[in-house]
């Protein structure tokens, strides 16, 4: 494989990755505060506990992607620089509200709940905005004069495709969350937040399903050449509906395991992941070889090569020293049974 | 106010805004390593309880520490996308590395407040120092981006092309070592004097002799006594600094001291400010011969002045004030540290006069001030260049108009993360007293870690 793809590669794995702990992690932050005032399903404390310690690391991921657009495609980082200044700023000053106030939240307990309000709405419209990065990618809303790319807001606030992605966006947070929250429940043997969150669920499914189709039609219209792309790869966005069908099973059905319960949130975690996956591998194909349509392709924003082989080494490196804390971490806050179900 | 300085302003308020909870961020790690290892050495609770009472301001500081230097790290894309652009062929290693070193510290941070009563207690230490290694290396990491800035090597520049890239040769430029331990020892002179301001406060709020009382009294002298020493090391460091402007950036160091005529037996100038006109330091305090021996080690040494070279590549020349800012405070906490230990330890005596504890409580915010006037030296004193006579601040700022809104959106939102932080920290202290956690860990600390209240 030539380099600049495997630079896209480990790219595209980076957003993935970010994309499903940035799911859970916004999301988790949403409904902690929707069910703040219903202490008896315990469904908030579930939420708290899933993200206390867990929202720095999503945040490390944040700033591990932008890294690896400037080291990687570094031409692509200047124009991305440019146009994104507006968008990019208003989630920065998003996120620094909501991270803060989500750590107060936990500290000064009297203003527990103004103080999960601000985090929990402002978290929930960063991933609107986040996901904004790729219609712009997409060229239509970007005007060029004198060489220099300049991002048309209006443009790109009035269209239908910028609005799918969005809905998508926020949908799919709110469904892959209530899953994972649903399994984490279920875990911690809470089993009045695990039916707030299954029910949850069950209806946010075809929700986001259907924003997904919304997509597709609106990247017709308007993306044709994206559209085209990824048409070109049909079976394997059936095979990926399949997944959600899968998911559907874990989430309507009784489940095989145990008797007496409804669903299988687990099963619906895995399938609702390989879908995604199986999806943006379909989209992150159609939409090479543009980083930024038509002007930066990958080959074109490239780093130089003896850049490249040392980040890829400290890559290696990196991901060697770091796995055992993460499996550490891994140990001790998702399958360590009294952390799971500890009282208070 | 035009772009290019409004883009200025705003990063550098950005930074200024970081920079407090990052250098505490650095410090105060190595305070609670330093308290646990005392406690396992003593077994004297109160060093448990302090490790935990600063875990918890650790914990609240990190909540806008982390924005704020996510704000700094996608800032630098969003306004100087001509110099992420370089930094992206050149130099990416730092921020690479540094992902880790976040990592680290962000997993072992949950894991030593979060998981610490299921930890076995080497756990719970092996955690601290993971977290203080990872707020370290992010910190000397980030300085090395810095110190490439003043230094930059590891490529051959040629018609606006950077040919024969060499990213390892540019990590280690010849300013990184010198920077970055500059850097990390000034954190923790910082780590050490916030908390004794703290401590230094609570003793004059409490009963002479009282169990509170002493408890803060320990506390002020582990970070007097840690304070004074990395206050030493980094002046000594600090010194070195200065030569490695005399070799490398001869014009930041002669504004520093507002030298104008390239001379041998130079004067050291402390204090006054610089007059463009007269071309001297008006107001300040001359050192015959200091400046050529502090450049150079010997009298003889010729310091280059601004005069040889062109106006329009002078630094700012008030960067004279800042530099002084900084000695004059870095020289200030050695004393205090010095009188602090001598009156306790030689003289035994067990009593601060009043206004030396005043002192104390104010050599806190003075280390702070510190770290301020030394980056906005470093990075003013700079100007007009983003890398050394490679590429200028001007070429690599964003052709975006109109940033004078964000600039106020993103100081609106500094000031309400800066009052909320102060005020949860007061808050959490107050509802969860001294004693409160005294009697939780004399009960075997029964949940001293995650207690909230
Ligand atoms: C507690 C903070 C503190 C203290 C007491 C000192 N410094 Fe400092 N100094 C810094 C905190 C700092 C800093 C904020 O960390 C800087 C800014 C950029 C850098 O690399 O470190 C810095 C930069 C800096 C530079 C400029 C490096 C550059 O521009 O590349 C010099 C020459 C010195 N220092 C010299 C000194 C001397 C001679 C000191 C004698 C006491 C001293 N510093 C005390
Ligand atoms: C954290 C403490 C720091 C503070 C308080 C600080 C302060 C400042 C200030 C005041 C400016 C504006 C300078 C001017 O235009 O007059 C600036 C610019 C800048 N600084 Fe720093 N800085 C800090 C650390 C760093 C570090 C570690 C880096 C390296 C990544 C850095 C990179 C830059 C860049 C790229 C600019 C913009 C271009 C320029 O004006 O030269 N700064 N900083
Ligand atoms: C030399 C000055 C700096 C020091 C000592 C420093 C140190 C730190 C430390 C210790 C943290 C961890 C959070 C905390 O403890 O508060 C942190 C966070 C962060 N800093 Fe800075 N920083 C500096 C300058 C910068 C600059 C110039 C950037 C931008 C490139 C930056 C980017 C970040 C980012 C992105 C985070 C968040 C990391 C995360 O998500 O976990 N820092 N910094």
């Amino acid at each position: 494989m030539a380099d600049a793809l495997i630079a896209i590669t480990v790219l595209w794995g980076f957003v993935f990755i970010y994309a499903v702990m940035a799911t859970m992690d916004f999301g988790a932050g949403f409904w902690s505060m929707i069910y703040f005032n219903r202490e008896k399903t315990r469904a908030t404390n579930i939420a708290n506990r899933y993200l206390s310690p867990t929202w720095e690391v999503t945040n490390t991921f944040i700033v591990a992607l932008v890294v690896a657009v400037y080291s990687l495609f570094p031409t692509a980082a200047y124009t991305f620089g440019t146009i994104l200044l507006i968008p990019g700023s208003i989630i920065l000053l998003l996120l620094a509200l909501r991270s803060a106030f989500l750590v107060f939240s936990n500290i000064a307990i009297e203003y527990k709940k103004p103080l999960t309000y601000i985090s929990g709405i402002a978290g929930i419209l960063i991933p609107g905005l986040l996901i904004s990065v790729l219609p712009i990618t997409h060229g239509a809303y970007i005007d060029y004069t004198n060489g220099t790319a300049n991002l048309n807001l209006q443009k790109l606030f009035t269209s239908p495709n910028e609005y799918a992605f969005i809905g998508f966006a926020i949908t799919s947070t709110l469904f892959l969350s209530s899953l994972l929250l649903a399994d984490y429940s279920k875990a911690s043997h809470e089993m009045e937040a695990y039916n707030v969150y299954m029910r949850d669920g069950r209806i946010l499914g075809p929700i986001s399903l259907v924003m997904a189709f919304l997509i597709m039609f609106t990247l017709k219209k308007e993306v044709p050449w994206i559209y085209d792309n990824m048409m070109d790869d049909l079976p394997l966005l059936l095979f990926s509906i399949t997944f959600f069908f899968i998911a559907g099973i874990g989430l309507y059905f009784p489940s095989f395991f145990q008797k007496g319960v409804s669903g299988m949130p687990r099963l619906s975690v895995i399938a609702v992941t390989i879908q995604y996956l199986i999806a943006s591998y379909v989209y992150g194909k159609a939409h090479l070889p543009y980083i930024i349509y038509p002007n930066i392709t990958i080959e074109s924003a490239f780093t130089d090569p003896n850049s490249f082989r040392a980040v890829f080494i400290t890559y290696i490196i990196g991901f060697a020293i770091l796995f055992p804390g993460f499996f550490y971490f891994w140990r001790l806050f998702m399958n360590d049974k009294k952390y799971l179900r500890q009282k208070s | 106010m035009d772009d290019l300085l409004i883009a200025r302003s705003l990063f550098g308020t950005t930074m200024a805004f970081h920079i407090i909870f990052a250098t505490i961020g650095v410090g105060l790690p190595m305070m609670i390593l330093a308290a646990e290892l005392l406690y396992q050495k003593t077994k004297d609770v109160d060093y448990v309880v302090m490790a935990k009472r600063w875990t918890k301001t650790f914990a609240v500081l990190l909540g806008v520490g982390i924005p704020t230097g996510t704000i700094a790290g996608v800032q630098l894309s969003l306004l100087w996308p001509g110099f992420m652009e370089v930094i992206g062929r050149v130099m990416p290693l730092p921020f690479q590395i540094e992902i880790y070193a976040f990592f680290i510290e962000a997993l072992f941070m949950s894991i030593y407040v979060y998981a610490a009563e299921r930890i076995a207690p080497w756990m719970r230490i092996t955690s601290l120092i993971l977290v203080a290694l990872g707020a370290l290396g992010s910190a000397v990491l980030i300085t090395n981006v810095h110190a490439f800035q003043g230094t930059p090597t590891g490529f051959r520049y040629e018609n606006g092309q950077f040919l024969d890239i060499d990213p390892w040769a540019a990590f280690f430029n010849p300013s990184f070592f010198v920077t970055a331990i500059h850097v990390a020892l000034s954190a923790y002179v910082v780590g050490a004097f916030v908390v004794g301001s703290v401590a230094a406060f609570k003793m004059m709020r409490n009963e002479y002799g009282s169990r509170i009382y002493k408890f803060h009294q320990k506390a002020l002298m582990i970070s007097l006594v840690l304070g004074g020493i990395f206050a030493f090391l980094t002046a000594i460091n600090g010194h070195e600094s200065a030569q490695y402007l005399h070799e490398y950036q001869p014009e930041k160091l002669a504004a520093a001291e507002g030298l104008f005529e390239t001379q041998s037996h130079a004067p050291l100038a402390i204090g006054g400010f610089t007059d463009r006109e007269t071309e001297s330091v008006k107001w300040g305090i001359e050192v015959p011969w200091a400046l050529s021996f502090l450049a150079g080690n010997s009298f003889d040494t010729v310091v280059v002045g601004l005069n040889d070279f062109p106006e329009e590549l002078w630094p700012p020349l008030f960067i004279h004030t800042l530099f002084n800012v900084m000695v004059g405070i870095g020289s200030l906490l050695i004393l205090i540290s010095i009188a602090g230990i001598i009156w306790r330890k030689l003289l035994k005596k067990d009593r601060f006069p009043k206004f030396f504890l005043w002192i104390l409580v104010l050599a806190g915010p003075m280390a702070v001030a510190a770290i301020e006037a030394g980056w906005i030296f470093a990075c003013t004193g700079r100007q007009p260049w983003v890398i050394y006579r490679i590429l200028s601040t001007a070429e690599s700022a964003t052709t975006a108009t109109n940033l004078g809104i964000l600039f106020i959106l993103f100081i609106a939102v500094y000031v309400i993360l800066g009052i909320a932080v102060v005020f949860v920290l007061l808050y959490f202290f107050r509802k969860n007293k001294e004693m409160d956690d005294i009697k939780r860990a004399e009960e075997k600390y029964v949940r001293l870690f995650s207690s909230n209240s």
